[in-house]
This record gives C-alpha cells, structure tokens and sequence, in this order.
C-alpha cells in the first residue's frame, strides 16, 4: 500500500507570511477592544438611545427650511465649488512637479509629494480649525480648509494619470523642439483630460459633503444651523437640515454621474 | 426496485424562452446506463438548452426528467442540490476557477458532499485527495495538479474540467459542446478520453456536438434535432446524407 | 475623449458648448465669491495674520506627550475596530446586493442601506451617535463603522457584479451549497482587489479618526480643538505633526500588505 498522498493548498513559506498576517491583525484587533475604553452599558443601551433620538426627530420641521436651512445650504455648496476651484488650480503645478516622468528631478518629486501627503492627512476640519484662527469664522475659512484639503488627492491622482501617460506623443513633441509648456498643453493634457475631469468631478462630489460640517468649527455653511439644533435640542430642525443636506448630496452625485457620461 | 434499464427518461420536455415560441418542443428521449450519446444539429435548435434542463441550469417549461426514481424538475432546491452531485457536468467553455490551482478546481467535484466550513478550510477527506491524484493521473495531468488553472492550455483546462466532474463520481455525465473550443487534434484527445472514462464506468454519458464526424467516431447514439424536436435517434452508422439534410437543411455544407 | 478628426463643423460645434459653459461657470465663480465674501482684500489682510500665526505654530511642542500617545492610541483604536467591524458588516452586505447573484427583494434593501451609510459625513453621523451614545470612542467606532460600510459596501459589490457567471454556473452544477458557492466561484475571483479596497478603506479610517474627536466621539481629535481653544499653538502643530506621521506610515504599512497578499 502506498503511503497517502498529501495535499496542501499553501507552501510553507506562503502559510508563514499569512500566519503572520492573521496573526497581526488579530493581535491588534484584540488590543484595541482591550483597552478602547468603552463602557459596556452604553453598547447595551445604544439601540435604545437611538430609537429615542429618532423619535424625537419626528415630526421634521419642514417649515425650518426658508428660513433657517436655504441660505446656509447654498452657502455650504458654494463654498464646497469654489474650494475645489482653488483645488484644482493649485494641485495641477504641484501634479506636475510630482510627476517623475513631467519633472525628472528626484527630489522635486519627493518634495512635492511630501506636500501632496501632508495636505491630504490633515482633515478638512482641521485645516478649517487653522484657517479659523487666521482669518476668523466664515466661509473664507471654509473655502480655503476644502481647496487645501483637496490638493492633496487632486494632486495625488492627477500625477499618477501623468505618470501612466504614454511617452510617444511627448518625445514626439521634444524632438520637434516645443517649449516645455507647449509639450505640456498638447502632450500631456490632452492624454489626462477625461482622468482630470473624473477626479474633479469626484473631489467636488466628496466636497460637498465635506463643506456641510464645516460650520461645526465655524467655518461657515449649513453646519452652523445644524450645530446650534442639536445644541438647542431642537431635534425636528436638526432632522429637516439633515434630510436637506441627504437631498444635495444626493443632488450631487446624480449630477456627477450624469456629467461623467457626457464628458468621459 | 426494478433494475434501472433506463438511466436517464425525458418526457414531453419543453422550453419556451418567449412564451409562444418554443425552443424544445415536447422531447421524448430514454437513456441507457451506459455508452455515449451524441447530440447533434444546428446551432439555436435547443441542444444547449436540453443539457441544461437536465440538471436545471435552464428551468423547463413543461415536461418530466426521471433520474434515479424521482422527476428532477419537480425537486426543491435541497434536493435539486442532491440531485445536481450525480450529474456530472463539462463545459465549452471549460468554466474553471482560474484563480484556484488544479488541485482546487478537482475538488470543486465534491463540494456537495464536504460541509461548506470543511470545504473553506479546504479539509477533504483522504479518499477525495487520493480520488483526485488518480483522476489526474487518468487523465494525463499528475505534474499540474499545484499549477493554477488560468496557466493552463485549452486541451489541459477541458481536462481538468472532465476531472472535476469525475470526482463526483457520478452516474450521469453531460457535456456541453465540449470540444467547440479545442483545435481538432486536442478535440479529438478530448473525445478519446470521455470514450475510455464511459468505457470504465457505468454512467451514460450525453454530449452536445456540432461536429458530426467527432459525433460518429466516438458515439455509441446519436440524436439529431432540429427546430426544438428529436429528427433522428440511432446507431452513428445509420446516418445517412438525407438525415443530416433533415437536421441541417441544405447541401451545400456537406460537399 | 477621443480625437474628433474629419469635419470642422463638429469641432466648431463642440468649441462652442464648452465656451458657453466655461463664460457661465465664471459668472458663477464670481457670484459666489461675491456672496461670500471672498475678497482679495480680506484674504490679504487675512495673510499679516497668517505670518505671525504660523510664527506661534513654531516651534512644535512635545512637552505634554503623554495626552499626545494617548489620543493618538485612542484614534488608531477606532481605526481598527471600525474598519474590522465594517469589513464584517459590508462584505455580506455587498453579497446580498450584487445583482448577478440575488433576487431583486435581497439587492434592493442591500443597496438601499449601503446608500444610506455613505450618505452622511462621518463627522454627522459621529454627531449623532455622541447625541445617542454619549461622548467617546464608542461613538466614534460606531461612526465610522456607518462610514466604511458604506463605502466599502460600494466598491464589493460593483467587484462582485463584474464576476465571471461561468465560474459559477460550474460550480453550482455539483451541487454544492450556497457558501461554498461563494467560497469557490466568488471569492477567488474578488479577493485581490478586496484587499485594495480594505486597505484603503483603513487608510481614511484613520485619518477620520483623527478628526471624530472634534466632536467628541474620541481619539486624537478631542486633544487638537481644546488645544485650539486654549490657543496652545506650539501643542496643534506637534499633533499634527504626529498625524501625517502616523497616517504616513498606515499608508507604508498597507503597501506592504498588498503587495503579501499578491503573492
């Protein structure tokens, strides 16, 4: 009789390297819950206290809208626009240097990443919170917390799509002895437009979410009305600002995807 | 229980994909315990669609499918399951896991015996593994079975498929033009291969084919359809150039 | 889009569309600057005050580093614990909406719940889970938890309903059960980009962990706005120094565990 064959769906090296992985997650799954300091009685009694909430929210405050709701929303999207404006206009030179084939200095690149990175992991909020102790509460404030914010993915996704552009129609461009910004407009631009308008697009979709709780740090826009609800335990007011800000959010990705299609 | 002289009765089998307009029109058809089937004729006449109602990949219409004592068209979805692991199943498109390894791919075979939490865990039972080693051997892939599938050749991937549904060891094999996406010297291998595996076992054994000489060479019977009904049920030696007309209608391919 | 080559009418037609809309969008822009008062004049006299605010910013101070790690320990708890929780939550969530696999009556609550997860900001829903569970880190993870869900829940689905139906059909013809189903001929097909999804998702977990605090749903947070109020400038720059460090090296770290999991 032959002696059984084996079979196992990893070598073990592949069974060390998950093991490994698992493992880790696992540890630090387990420390979290450990030490996270949760009291337990407040997951037991989270259902109820939600429930509570909702109920008290009911019924909206419809007749809220005109006058306490209509300003501060259109505030809050104009902020949200013309943040990623400034965005953009600032991301797009930053993109360039950022680009390894664009700028083939090394560490132009690396300087311009660090700056990528850095704007993109201080939030929106926080940024709001600087630009309020600069310039005071109000939508200047706000603006410039969405556009500072946003360089740092704008300009993350606009230097990839730079970097996956194809090299022939630039060295095309250089042989023929075009000036860097011709190479630039009719190179490379042409080859990342419908990137760019997807990533503007999607940078002003997650704007507009994001300029509707800026005014919790005074930075202008509907968050203050929303702020001062809870504050005031005026839950109908705050459940009709909420249901506002679902309906423009909900605007805003309809729009984004109806101008995806036509645009891309 | 009577000794099964038949494996397999179709009774009145229907299909209408737009109500009106039948693909399969009232198929009466009895299958013996072994040997190999061939099913012939154009394509869109419902060869694909009658395979499939058997193990009711497609729902029929109307009609009655008598496997192993009970009418399958009338099973539940749990016994549908049970039913479904004695039906064997080989596909044109091969339809492997491409990202599991050919080891994987075998054991797909028993899935509707091993617990679905064994079966994650990837633990079968020593007899399944020993199953699938011989069956690789069978069929000539014993270097590949850690290989993934997607790294394999048409020839070798239809290989694997006929494997797998080996493995559940089963008492029905249907494959659905299997050979549609082979060259003609793989095609013929593949072909060969059934033929020895119906030799060995005593299962019948229903193949969809559009390559009449394919269907002759290797096929114990031979049922030709055309237009949703059985136009021709007989030795492969019978066939004469007025059948194939009836089933494929015009010379012109046949000079 | 794609070079328009041939007829000048339609590339005189398209010119035109696109200069409307771009003269409409600077009437806008101007508009809405207006409105909000986003004057040259007051950004300028807004930058004398930056000057001497980013003076105070500097140097940053570690002094009180202690309430720095623990708020920062706090922040990399909600992190995890949320984005366990919502890779737990959304994976069967986006099973149950792909609409390859299910019936209309299991898809559209699916997508209907996804939809209302992704809705909100995660600093509102954090918002209203302080209301309703009280302050701390509880409603932080059960905010972000919402967040990731929805956000992930996306992402699968569109990853499952992009899976070949061949695979599956093999599969459920031996008859095996629905897991192993899922198991076989679903997951090896979305497993990779899983991964990238999971990642990433982790990613902005962490980075809103550090913001939920201002709230007051725990972590890093917390520490930054009362270190604002105190106009304690030195301690919000060494906190946010801390932050991109750390969200810096969770990016690293998930390269990494990508490029494991390719293998």
């Amino acid at each position: 009789m032959t002696s059984a064959r084996l079979w196992q769906r990893f070598t073990p090296a592949e069974r060390m390297a998950r093991f490994t992985v698992y493992f880790a997650v696992v540890a630090a799954i387990a420390a979290s819950l450990q030490t996270v300091q949760v009291i337990p009685e407040f997951i037991s009694d989270a259902p109820e206290q939600m429930a509570d909430m909702l109920r008290r929210m009911w019924p909206v405050a419809w007749g809220f809208y005109p006058e306490g709701v209509h300003e501060p929303l259109l505030d809050s999207l104009h902020i949200a626009t013309l943040g990623t404006v400034f965005a953009v206009l600032m991301a797009v030179p930053v993109a360039f240097l950022a680009a390894k084939n664009v700028t083939p200095f090394a560490w132009v690149n690396y300087t311009a990443k660090v700056i990528l990175v850095s704007a993109r992991s201080v939030n929106t909020l926080i940024w709001a919170l600087f630009f309020v102790a600069v310039f005071g509460p109000g939508a200047l404030a706000g603006t410039l917390a969405i556009a500072f914010h946003s360089i740092g993915f704008t300009g993350k996704l606009l230097g990839e799509a730079l970097e996956e552009s194809n090299r022939g129609s630039i060295e095309a461009l250089q042989a023929a002895g075009a000036p860097w910004l011709a190479v630039a407009l009719k190179g490379y631009w042409p080859q990342v437009r419908p990137a760019f308008w997807g990533i503007v697009l999607f940078r002003w979709d997650i704007n507009v979410r994001e300029s509707a709780v800026l005014g919790f740090v005074g930075a202008g826009g509907v968050g203050m009305a929303l702020d001062t609800a809870l504050n005031l335990f005026q839950w109908e007011r705050a459940a009709m600002i909420l249901i506002a800000i679902f309906a423009v959010v909900l605007a805003a990705e309809v729009a984004t995807t109806q101008l995806r299609k036509r645009i891309l | 229980m009577q000794p099964a002289a038949t494996a397999l009765q179709i009774r009145g089998l229907t299909k209408e994909y737009v109500p009106g307009k039948p693909v399969l029109s009232g198929i009466d058809l009895e299958f013996a315990p072994r040997g190999i089937t061939a099913v012939i004729g154009p394509s869109g006449t419902g060869k694909s669609t009658l395979i499939r109602c058997i193990n009711r990949l497609v729902e029929p219409t109307s009609g009655e499918v008598m496997f192993e004592g009970r009418d399958l068209v009338k099973l539940k979805r749990g016994e549908l399951r049970a039913a479904r692991r004695r039906i064997g199943m080989v596909f044109q498109e091969y339809n492997l896991v491409e990202r599991l390894s050919v080891m994987e791919n075998l054991l797909c075979g028993r899935l509707g015996y091993v617990s679905p939490f064994k079966a994650w865990l990837r633990r079968y039972p020593q007899r399944d593994i020993e199953r699938a080693f011989d069956l690789l051997e069978t069929v000539g892939l014993a270097a590949y079975a850690h290989a993934r599938a997607d790294s394999l050749s048409g020839g070798q991937r239809q290989r694997v498929g006929i494997a797998r549904a080996m493995m559940q060891e089963p008492r029905l094999l249907l494959a659905d033009e299997p050979t549609s996406s082979l060259d003609p010297k793989t095609s013929v291998e593949i072909m060969a291969l059934m033929q020895t595996l119906s030799g060995m076992h005593a299962f019948p054994v229903i193949i969809n084919i559009h390559n009449v000489e394919l269907a002759r060479r290797f096929a114990d019977r031979v049922v030709g359809m055309t237009g949703g009904r059985v136009v021709f049920d007989g030795s492969p030696d019978a066939i004469t150039e007025e059948h194939l007309k009836t089933i494929y209608g015009g010379e012109d391919w046949l000079e | 889009m794609a070079a328009r080559t041939g007829s000048n009418n339609a590339a005189f037609v398209a010119n035109w569309a696109a200069r409307m809309a771009w003269l409409v969008f600077a009437g806008y822009f101007l508009y809405a600057a207006s409105h909000l008062e986003l004057t040259p004049a007051r950004f300028l006299s807004g930058l004398d005050h930056a000057g001497k605010f980013l003076a105070r910013l500097f140097p940053p101070d570690f002094h009180r580093w202690e309430l720095l790690a623990k708020g920062m320990l706090e922040s990399l708890q909600i992190a995890v614990l949320a984005s366990t929780l919502g890779v737990l939550i959304a994976a069967p969530l986006a099973l149950f909406a792909a609409r390859n696999l299910m019936p209309a009556w299991a898809t559209w609550p699916a997508r209907a719940a996804m939809v209302l997860c992704r809705s909100f900001h995660p600093v509102i829903v954090a918002i209203l889970f302080v209301k309703a569970v009280g302050f701390g880190a509880l409603a932080g993870i059960l905010a972000l938890t919402v967040a990731s869900v929805g956000f992930l829940g996306k992402l699968m689905t569109e990853a499952i309903e992009e899976i070949s139906l061949k695979q599956v059909e093999a599969v459920r013809a031996t008859g095996a059960p629905f897991i192993s189903l899922v198991t076989y001929a679903v997951v090896p097909q979305v497993f990779s980009r899983f991964v990238g999804f999971v990642s990433y998702e982790t990613d902005a977990n962490l980075r809103n962990s550090t913001m939920v605090g201002i709230v007051g749903a725990g972590g890093i947070g917390g520490t930054l706005f009362a270190a604002f109020q105190r106009f304690d400038y030195d301690f919000v720059c060494a906190i946010v120094l801390t932050i991109i460090a750390l969200i810096v090296m969770g990016e690293v770290l998930t390269m990494r565990i990508k490029k494991a999991f390719r293998v």
